[in-house]
């Protein structure tokens, strides 16, 4: 039982060292060792999982240990894999969070965190454009389009102009963009 | 003391809070963190967070599980970073564990999906609004090499899907090649000065 926890820690903190970036650029290391490696689960269930990621909240990769972690070994599989997971991030984060803190006063310092601020910046872009694209057109890679989603469109300037003008409470407007959507596709 | 514990509680409950809405994915929790810890709390600036944002964009695992423990250790020290960690990856922890189980039915449901088309609009808004206010911070540095770097990553990580250390790299070696740049031509320029 032990040993199958501290595997499954062992395992998912290798993900968690190696994800930089986050987001959709981890699946495929993630697939290697879950479904190719250690056949943990199938590729049609690996695909399913997400899916399901896209629809509740979390990062992929929390959710993906989560759900491996449960089907192998309980809640506790489920919580050494995502602690696993999570650990080493965090841990190196903090870690050069306070290199830079201490050494702001170094020009060289000064200018690597400019220069990752900016190109982070650039990296949140390339995310909303993708949540752009489905959001509007419903593909995530660039290619033909097909449909326009006239309503989705409306939904996202309604928000922007709350979020910009009266400076909406964001969690406010994700429950009030649920229930427009629940309204709008739903009924 | 119990100022502190407070303020445990509210990194808690905050960010509980911000992971059991961020649909999406790792950017989503920029623009929540800064409502809260920025706007409302005044914990710390916007400059600070642009920080917090590419130091956890920049080092291993989840950007949301990264910035949530950043956020809590500049607001309340190592306690406030374990604190926060804990809140952020409990609501995934919960859903998933709930959801693994009846999966199939949840990816089914007409009503859910429903909902998560409406809140993938709203999600949208809320990355735009923040990339409108961080690209403002960014112009006012008046650096043309960092006001290119930003539609640069851009291309390279949307158009041409390169892998985002490699971007990463890349733009932190022209900053330093930039000052050292810089920094030569100062010297050359006193060492002249000295010679008349």
């Amino acid at each position: 039982m032990f040993k199958q926890l501290g595997f499954l820690f062992f395992v998912f903190w290798q993900i968690g060292l190696f994800s930089i970036g986050g987001g959709y650029a981890i699946i495929p290391l993630i697939q290697e060792q879950v479904v190719d490696t250690y056949h943990w689960v199938s590729q049609k269930v690996f695909t399913d999982i997400i899916t399901i990621s896209q629809m509740t909240p979390g990062p992929l990769a929390v959710n993906t240990s989560t759900f491996v972690g449960i089907r192998i070994a309980g809640i506790g599989g489920a919580v050494a894999a995502t602690v696993g997971c999570v650990i080493s991030g965090v841990v190196i984060s903090l870690a050069l969070y306070r290199f830079f803190c201490r050494h702001r006063e170094s020009t060289y310092v000064f200018e690597v965190l400019n220069g990752l601020k900016a190109a982070s910046l650039g990296l949140i872009v390339s995310a909303a454009a993708t949540i752009l694209m489905l959001t509007f057109f419903g593909i995530s890679e660039i290619g033909p389009i097909r449909h326009v989603d006239l309503a989705a469109a409306a939904v996202f300037l309604g928000a922007l102009a709350a979020l910009r003008k009266f400076k909406i409470n964001p969690i406010i407007l994700m429950v009030i963009t649920g229930v427009l959507g629940a309204v709008l596709y739903g009924l | 003391m119990k100022e502190k514990l407070k303020l445990y509680l509210w990194l808690f409950g905050i960010n509980l809070f911000i992971s059991a809405f961020t649909f999406g994915g790792g950017y989503v929790v920029v623009p929540m963190v800064r409502k809260y810890f920025v706007e409302k709390k005044r914990l710390f600036d916007e400059d600070a967070l642009l920080d917090m944002a590419a130091v956890s964009q920049s080092t291993p695992g989840a950007i949301a599980v990264n910035l949530a423990s950043l956020a809590g250790y500049r607001a309340a020290g190592a306690a406030g970073a374990v604190i926060s960690c804990i809140a952020a990856v409990t609501p995934p922890l919960i859903i998933l564990g709930i959801v693994s189980v009846w999966y199939q039915a949840f990816a089914a449901n007409r009503l859910i999906a429903a909902v998560l088309r409406g809140m993938q609009a709203g999600v949208a808004a809320l990355i735009v609004d923040l990339i409108v206010d961080m690209c403002r911070a960014v112009l006012k540095e008046r650096s043309l090499l960092l006001m290119l770097m930003i539609p640069g990553a851009f291309a390279a990580s949307f158009l041409f899907s390169v892998n985002v250390a490699l971007i990463l790299i890349v733009c932190c070696a022209l900053c330093i090649m930039r000052m050292y740049l810089k920094k030569k031509k100062l010297r050359l320029f006193s060492r002249s000065e000295a010679n008349e």
